[in-house]
């Protein structure tokens, strides 16, 4: 099944090319789209909606044409911009409640859905007091709130983590990741900070300039490299537990990268074996075991899709902010 | 794998809706509704019930007061002014109340940058603009046709002419909803062009004022001038004015010209067209300021 569907997708304005012949197909799940500012997100989720024609080409949101069947679209899919847009003087129990009717939804389902869906991103008492009260984080939720409010099957959500802070952020990505995961609503998220979706979506798509830069499942980007992290501690036996753990680890016939975190903090004493399979992991537990050594660590080191993009731009030989 | 930052919501579980979805004309009545009981602050905080309400009381006492006279003294025949009469002399209510209400309707979703959301749900452009418009025009006319109502219980309690008074009544019904339309339509574009609530609270007093100074001014001069001609036509430059010389001509009101005289029906034409003509253009003003606020 296809969610999101364009054909060689263009649209122009006298002075600029926003969009330019873009062909995409996005499925089920949480797909990362990712640019510069500036890359054509806002424009491509505007002609998704069936707000803005495209100068040619085609696009299908859940199968409807954006072209003919706007209405039904936005009837079907939620949409949280980027910028504020909360009215200060009411309490999001009455906004959202109202957005729910603006979408469709009979007076008492409105109410009902409201409550629900204000628990389910994460207000509960605040919920009944002014809306310009509310902090960044609170607001963010209620933005998202609007979205999902009408059980889309489909929400775009423009750069949801603009302006929240680490933890708010995190909290963000998990909320999104759940609206995949629990709601079963599929989710097209923008932001221009890689490092974000690589945790939370399945896919992710790059545009830059209006093109499309790449389009593939984030096990793809950062795929499991077979490189495991490994970290000991010392003991009177072996004053230097990461060389007798490196020499064991040799004979066991396990290869070694030689460090290649050189600059990190406490890069001597990790270890990077190539992990060939579920084995690798015993291999290690057991030699480590063997030594009587205390196993501080062992983490997957993963391809991050920054470095992937990285190597992209600079065959380019030009970088967008994504890295 | 989902992330167990917050179990307290996860344990509650999501429910999918299943139910109808009434699609845009629903949606285009509810945002009417809300928007016609916003404009008398029901649904907002008390203090922005505080005055509408006001207004609506000040501009029902007078009406009150006629009745209260007009079954008081003994030997009337009927009500001490007429139906059309009244709105012309409430015009600062009315002012006041489109200058309160049509910034609050409009500018609140451009300020707070609200119209996306709008337009990202099943309604189109033109929903918005025409709930907006009808809502306003419909808070306009319960202002101003509920004093016409109270006078005409009265006249009836009164015991005067039945079919006089109706036909007062009727005639003073269709002047205030062409005045409902009129006003509604140039307050909200005045309102649209602003975000700033303030700014446009003052723009609607001045479009209303300034235009009703000048006109009885050049009016005045012409008629102590002994001039007659321009008087007629000056009232074609000011909303309220423009609503007389319909009434007069048509709806057989007395106006509030200095002559004592209104537009010939012939001039009356001319009235009524630009009325209507101030009503599309407002619509199509209003249709054209949210062509570039979708998203």
């Amino acid at each position: 099944m296809t969610v999101i569907a364009t054909e060689s997708l263009s649209k122009r304005y006298p002075r600029v090319t926003a969009i330019d012949r873009l062909s995409l197909d996005i499925g089920p799940g949480v797909t990362g789209l990712v640019g510069a500012n500036g890359a054509g997100k806002s424009t491509l989720i505007k002609i998704l909606l069936g707000l803005s024609p495209a100068t040619e080409g085609r696009a299908a949101v859940l199968g409807l044409d954006v072209a003919t069947h706007g209405s039904a679209i936005r009837e079907r899919v939620g949409y949280m911009p980027e910028h504020d847009c909360l009215p200060p003087d009411v309490s999001a129990t009455e906004f959202v409640v109202h957005m729910a009717r603006m979408s469709g939804l009979p007076p008492a389902a409105a109410r009902e859905r409201t409550a629900d869906t204000l628990r389910h991103v994460g207000l509960y008492e605040e919920r009944y007091r002014p809306i310009g009260g509310y902090s960044t984080g609170m607001k963010q939720r209620v933005k998202l709130a609007q979205a999902l409010v009408h059980d889309p099957q489909l929400v775009l959500l423009d750069e949801p983590t603009n302006g929240l802070d680490p933890v708010g952020r995190d909290e963000m990505l998990g909320l999104i990741r759940r609206v995949h995961t629990d709601f079963g609503i599929s989710v097209l998220v923008t932001s221009h900070l890689l490092g974000e979706l690589e945790r939370t979506c399945d896919h992710v798509v790059v545009v830059d300039g209006g093109k499309l830069l790449r389009s593939s499942s984030t096990s793809d980007f950062t795929q499991i490299t077979a490189t495991l992290a490994v970290e000991v501690t010392d003991s009177d036996a072996h004053p230097d537990g990461t060389a007798a753990l490196r020499k064991a680890l040799t004979e066991a016939g396990l290869a070694l990268h030689a460090g290649e975190e050189q600059g990190l903090p406490g890069a001597g004493h990790i270890l990077l074996v190539e992990a060939t399979g579920e084995s690798t992991y015993d291999t290690i537990r057991d030699t480590v075991a063997g030594l009587g050594l205390g196993l501080v660590r062992m983490e997957q080191r993963r391809h991050h899709i920054a470095e992937v993009f990285r190597d992209n731009d600079q065959r380019k030989g030009a970088g967008t902010d994504g890295a | 794998m989902a992330p167990d930052t917050s179990t307290q919501i996860h344990n509650i579980g999501y429910r999918s809706y299943e139910g109808a979805r009434l699609g845009r004309s629903y949606a285009r009545k509810s945002l009417y509704s809300q928007s016609l009981r916003g404009a008398y602050g029901l649904g907002r905080s008390a203090k922005s019930k505080v005055l509408p309400m006001l207004l609506f009381a000040v501009m029902c006492v007078p009406a009150l007061i006629i009745v209260a006279v007009a079954i008081a003294v003994p030997g009337s025949t009927e009500l001490p002014i007429k139906y059309t009469t009244y709105a012309l002399t409430t015009q600062m209510i009315i002012g006041l109340f489109l200058a309160s209400q049509a910034p609050q309707s409009v500018s609140r979703d451009l300020r707070f940058k609200t119209v996306p959301l709008y337009f990202s749900r099943p309604i189109e452009r033109v929903d918005y603009v025409v709930a907006k418009y009808a809502a306003m025009a419909s808070a306009l006319f319960i202002l101003t046709a509920t004093p016409l109502l109270i006078m005409w219980i009265g006249s009836l309690l009164a015991k005067f002419d039945f079919a006089d008074q109706t036909k007062g009544f009727a005639q003073g019904l269709v002047s205030v909803l062409l005045l409902s339309v009129l006003f509604a339509g140039l307050g909200l574009v005045t309102a649209a062009l602003t975000p700033r609530r303030g700014f446009g609270v003052a723009a609607i007093i001045a479009m209303l004022l300034i235009p009703y100074g000048a006109v009885t001014a050049v009016q005045g001069v012409a008629y102590s001038a002994g001039s007659t001609g321009p008087i007629e036509w000056m009232g074609l430059f000011s909303p309220i004015t423009l609503i007389d010389g319909m009434q007069t001509a048509f709806l057989g009101a007395t106006t509030a010209f200095p002559s004592g005289e209104g537009p010939s029906t012939g001039a009356g034409f001319v009235y009524l067209l630009v009325i209507l003509a101030l009503i599309a253009g407002s619509y199509a003003a209003l249709m054209a300021r949210y062509r570039k606020a979708g998203l």
